[in-house]
């Protein structure tokens, strides 16, 4: 699998799905769909034909700024390759979930979609620190757009807002990565960008505690982790609903990958010394999350909020320092992009429908869309944490990872599952059931467009939560390079 | 016994078929579906435990996949089946079984009746992975699988806010107790290195020879699982407001089943509790607690199902005296013939209900018992179980709990005191519930809507409640091998004497009372001191109140208030300070040369001044 390859296929599709909404206003969704239901199946092809030697699925080098030892050092473990199969294929129920959603200028906006995720792309393979912060901005502004042009009534500032977190933080990695690589030149005389060159690097514990800390703004910022997460709120709300989806589903991934692939490998003592912290910041998240989710009445918002403390779980699982903790992580990562993927698509369309996203205006909607309530029912549940789905498989294994570390801590998180009930059936009680509201007019049910895509992430999650050990021996073998026993 | 996995792959087949179809299949295709597939797991279940029985097996396991693995954390999703799996499966496909065929009956007129099935036999599928998984986390699915689905289906009729309420209180409160059933799986996990039930006994046994504390915080972690999905106290609130549901369900999982899965947990785990007093004893006094609690609650409700519901609530309170004071196979076997007789009480009511246009309310019925005689028969022959009248069921079973509890040491008394005294309101409640509904003058006239697939399953009851109690005798005392047990009848000391006399002297009150009218009923009920001890039964000890101004309360009021969340004020205030700046300087770009110049002038002035002073 040659990633570069799979990069400029996105690259190139966007360009053609932009132009092509001169030959037809709905060709740009047809491109879109296309391209990353290929994408999807060259990584599954790649998955299924198994690791070269050295673990790796992927591996590309290419000189790019010899003068100051940039190259394109493009690699893909069993980590990456999920991220990325994730990403391709939330990209097709991205494109698939605003289909009908968006009639202005279709062609820019799948333009954006395949740009982000060739960003994404990028973030996931990147192993030079600069093409890595690269592909961190590549995959930003194409979002703004997204946000910006095609957002709900707010966009402007929810797009600016997003902007600027990410920016300001992303200000803070890069800081921190040419001060590392500005250290390592100045004690081996080499001047690279090479993740691997630079794990060598030998700093002092202040400067090594002040650089980690430069990553870990920006990734907990991307993540995000409270107090950093009110950025996420109004994004996700405004944003469209592809644009929810590849947020939630996938940009927040980065930043949980970011913490795993190089916070705690490149400085691996002052993260430990630090795991405290990491872990408090997650079971606030957790608790915070939860709580704020259960105040909003605006069904977006609610799911937004309900991130953050999912995300909270993998703050904690990471800074578990253990096998366990760290594989609940990863699988949480996964499950909460199928989960609350679909559960943003069920808010855009209900959006569609109702043209609001108060669940004051909604109630009772069983009755006229059956699918719809099912369907949001058990994505509900999954991310309630119900057993046999793939949440319950990471928050368990988070928790039980946590709980060799820090037992208060770990009771603190695991009452955030009382709390996620919480949130969880209040939204199911306050948009389908109850008695339905007279001011609702007649909506659509879901039909095979939107169920196939709904079927795709059940499925996905029933997999992930009966049988989670694919995800588990995939990142088994790169769980030494994490600074954690197997 | 290789057949053990279809026992519960068949209801989940049935969910998945009922599930894909969306509803769109024929009514009668969906009770064949819904009912065959219980049906045909308890046929399954018969033959498996018939080779069991015959075999001579102490256990028999069944090793299916390997669900996780990291490190050296791994889950076998194991079935294993033992006497205690054997009568579990037994209750939760026989009796399931018949309450699927009488809910065929008594949704029949009802929206969403393919729905309903699915949640049932997902219920169904939920129950018997909880009792037959071999690892504690594959129990936990189940636990939280028969929650999910107790939670569909106390909502069921979603139309109703209130439904939706009780469903939503009946999870949450469940959750807080699995929230520590999940600590306890924690620490075993930390203490024992594996959640496999029979290893983590062995293992347990082998490093706490004489108990220890980290053993009890375990057992005590677990009881707090078990006391919420028991509704024992103090997460007992769920279970009146859980009557919700269709009344099939009500009888199913209310009262069967779910609510039972904590007695099966301790049983399951006594190897724990075994090497631990302190949690022993803890069992005990939830039990004792509720119990009494309860049987109080009961006298006072005027809602024939909430009655019921506290009635169980009280019954599995025997339950888990039962398993305090180490009486393991009496309060499975109590387990059973509530099973019986309280799935019996549920439906017969259920028909009493439906007849009535669904009336729940007690003081509105009245003379029913010539108009419905199937319904009236079936009720007095499980309220005389119930009340464990002699040689019916439940007095098999409660009187071995009863006896075994006066023989505990030191509180032996304190115990049976208690239960005894429950007893006797037992009786009394029982009484107060058939004259309310049967006897008297009839206020409403019934239409008996009775068919032979609700009528059948009542009888099959009516006769498992009189003769279950056959089964203590001759199977389960054998399989148990729980010599400290007493089962049968004996007459050889007086508080057998007593423990047999107290229900009958409470069925002879009660018809005094509420029948005879010999006291002044009216007068006592309407009496300050009256009012307000009525008032408090009524709201079961007043524990909703509690929780709803410690917790419920100040954490919609905080959520109300911190809607805007505060953490945003920061951020939002460096966007403000950013645009009051802004506005500031935007004044001097107005436009006018003459202040151009003057500004231009005074910086220059400024500038040679600060140099100068340098």
């Amino acid at each position: 699998m040659n990633v570069l390859l799979l990069i400029c296929l996105l690259l190139a599709a966007g360009l053609v799905a932009w132009a092509s909404e001169r030959i037809r206003p709905n060709l740009p969704n047809w491109v879109a769909l296309t391209t990353f239901v290929l994408a999807t199946l060259w990584v599954v092809f790649a998955w299924l034909s198994g690791p070269h030697e050295g673990g790796l699925y992927a591996e590309q080098f290419y000189s790019w700024i010899p003068r100051f030892g940039i190259n394109v050092i493009l690699k893909v473990d069993g980590l990456s390759l999920m991220l990325i199969g994730l990403t391709m294929l939330l990209g097709a129920v991205a494109v698939v979930s605003s289909w009908t959603e968006t009639t202005t200028r279709r062609g820019f906006f799948q333009f954006n979609i395949l740009w982000v995720m060739a960003g994404v792309v990028g973030v996931f393979s990147a192993f030079d620190l600069f093409l890595f912060f690269f592909f961190w901005e590549v995959m930003l502004i194409p979002m703004y757009f997204l946000i910006a042009i095609w957002g709900h009534e707010d966009r402007s500032y929810a797009s600016m807002k997003f902007f600027l977190f990410t920016q300001i933080s992303g200000l803070l990695m890069l800081v921190a990565i040419v001060a590392l690589v500005w250290i390592h030149y100045s004690t081996h005389g080499v001047l690279s960008f090479d993740y691997h060159t630079l794990l060598g690097a030998e700093l002092d514990d202040s400067v090594a505690r002040l650089l980690m800390l430069g990553f870990f703004v920006a990734f907990i910022t991307k993540l995000p982790s409270v107090p950093l997460h009110t950025w996420l709120p109004d994004a996700h709300t405004q944003a469209p609903t592809a644009g929810s989806v590849i947020l939630a589903g996938i940009l927040l991934k980065t930043g949980a990958y970011g913490i795993v692939r190089f916070v705690v490998t490149l400085f691996p003592e002052a993260s430990r010394d630090f795991w405290i912290y990491g872990m408090a910041l997650g079971v606030a998240s957790i608790l915070y999350g939860g709580f704020m989710a259960y105040s909003q009445s605006d069904f977006k918002r609610l799911v937004a909020y309900s991130s953050i403390a999912h995300m909270g779980f993998v703050l904690v699982g990471v800074y578990s320092f253990n096998d366990l903790g760290m594989q609940g992580a990863i699988v949480t990562m996964i499950a909460h992009g199928f989960s609350t993927a679909a559960l943003f698509m069920m808010a855009g369309a209900l959006q569609e429908r109702l043209h609001t996203r108060e669940m004051s205006k909604m109630g009772g909607l069983w009755v006229k869309a059956p699918r719809m309530g099912a369907v949001t029912m058990f994505f509900v549940i999954a991310s309630v944490g119900m057993p046999g789905l793939g949440n319950f498989i990471g928050e368990f294994l988070v928790l039980l990872g946590a709980f060799q570390k820090n037992v208060f801590l770990t009771i603190c998180a695991a009452i955030g599952i009382v709390v996620a009930a919480v949130y969880g059936l209040s939204l199911m009680q306050r948009s389908f059931q109850g008695t339905p509201n007279p001011d609702v007019p007649e909506m659509r049910d879901f039909a095979f467009r939107e169920m196939s895509a709904m079927i795709v992430l059940m499925v996905a999650l029933v997999w992930l939560g009966v049988y989670p050990q694919h995800v588990l021996s995939m990142t088994d073998a790169i769980l030494p390079m994490l600074g954690v026993a197997p | 016994m290789e057949m053990l996995w279809l026992v519960p792959a068949l209801p989940l087949a049935g969910f998945l078929v009922l599930f894909v179809t969306e509803g769109k299949l024929p009514k009668i295709a969906v009770a064949c579906i819904g009912a065959g597939c219980v049906g045909f797991s308890a046929v399954v279940a018969a033959v498996v435990g018939w080779e069991y029985l015959t075999s001579g097996t102490d256990a028999y396991s069944q090793v299916m996949w390997t669900w996780m693995a990291v490190g050296e954390f791994k889950v076998e999703a194991t079935l294993y089946f033992d006497y205690l799996a054997l009568v579990m499966v037994g209750v939760i496909t026989g009796v399931g079984f018949l309450i699927h065929l009488y809910a065929t009956g008594y949704m029949w007129e009802e929206e969403g009746y393919s729905r309903f099935f699915a949640y049932m036999n997902l219920f169904v599928f939920a129950m018997l992975l909880l009792v037959l998984g071999d690892s504690l986390l594959l129990l936990f699915l189940g636990w939280e699988g028969v929650g999910l689905c107790s939670y569909l289906l106390i909502g069921f009729f979603h139309k109703d806010p209130a439904n939706g309420y009780a469903a939503r209180k009946a999870f949450v409160i469940t959750r807080v107790g699995d929230t520590a059933l999940i600590l306890g799986l924690l620490l075993l996990f930390r203490e024992v290195g594996t959640l496999g039930i029979q290893e983590s006994l062995e293992t347990a046994r082998s490093i706490w020879p004489d108990g220890s504390l980290m053993n009890t915080a375990i057992a005590l972690l677990l009881l707090g699982g078990a006391v919420g999905k028991s509704a024992q106290v103090p997460l007992q609130t769920w279970l009146p407001d859980a009557m919700a549901g269709p009344t099939p369900v009500s009888a199913l999982i209310h009262a069967a089943t779910m609510v039972t899965a904590g007695v099966y947990l301790i049983a399951r785990m006594q190897g724990i509790y075994l090497l631990s007093e302190h949690a022993m004893l803890c069992v005990a006094f939830v039990g004792l607690a509720t119990l009494f609690i309860a049987s109080f609650t009961a006298l006072v409700q005027s809602d024939i199902k909430r009655v019921l519901a506290f009635s169980t609530m009280s019954q599995i309170g025997y339950m888990f005296l039962a398993l305090g004071v180490g009486a393991w196979s009496a309060a499975i076997f109590h387990l059973m013939t509530h099973a019986f007789f309280k799935a019996l009480l549920f439906l017969a009511s259920g028909s009493v209900i439906l007849s009535l246009h669904h009336e729940q309310d007690m003081h509105k019925m009245g003379g029913l018992w010539r108009k419905l005689p199937i319904p009236f028969w079936s009720m007095v022959v499980g309220s005389i179980a119930l009340a464990a009248l002699p040689f019916t069921s439940g007095f098999v079973s409660k009187d071995a709990i009863l006896l075994t509890a006066a023989d505990a040491p030191e509180l032996g008394m304190v115990f049976w005191g208690g239960a005894i005294a429950a007893a006797f309101m037992t009786s009394l409640y029982t009484t107060r519930m058939m004259v309310l509904t049967f006897f008297g003058e009839t206020k409403m006239e019934p239409h008996d809507p009775s068919k032979a697939n609700m009528w059948l399953p009542l009888l099959v009851l009516a006769a498992l409640s009189l003769g279950g109690g056959w089964f203590g005798f001759t199977v389960l005392d054998s399989l148990f091998h729980d010599h400290g047990v007493h089962f049968g009848l004996h007459l050889d000391n007086p508080i057998a004497i007593a423990t047999m006399c107290i229900p009958l002297l409470g069925l002879v009150a009660g018809y005094l009372i509420f029948y005879a009218n010999v006291f002044d009923r009216k007068g006592i009920a309407e009496s300050g001191v009256g009012k307000a001890v009525g008032r408090f039964w009524f709201v079961g000890w007043g524990f909703d109140k509690i929780y709803d101004s410690l917790v419920v309360n100040p954490f919609r009021w905080l959520a109300r208030v911190n809607k805007g969340d505060f953490v945003d004020l920061l951020f939002r205030f460096t966007a403000l300070v950013a645009r009051i700046l802004n506005n500031l300087f935007s004044i001097s770009q107005n436009g006018r040369l003459r202040w151009y110049a003057l500004t231009m002038f005074g910086g220059l002035l400024l500038a040679i001044v600060f140099v100068a002073i340098i």
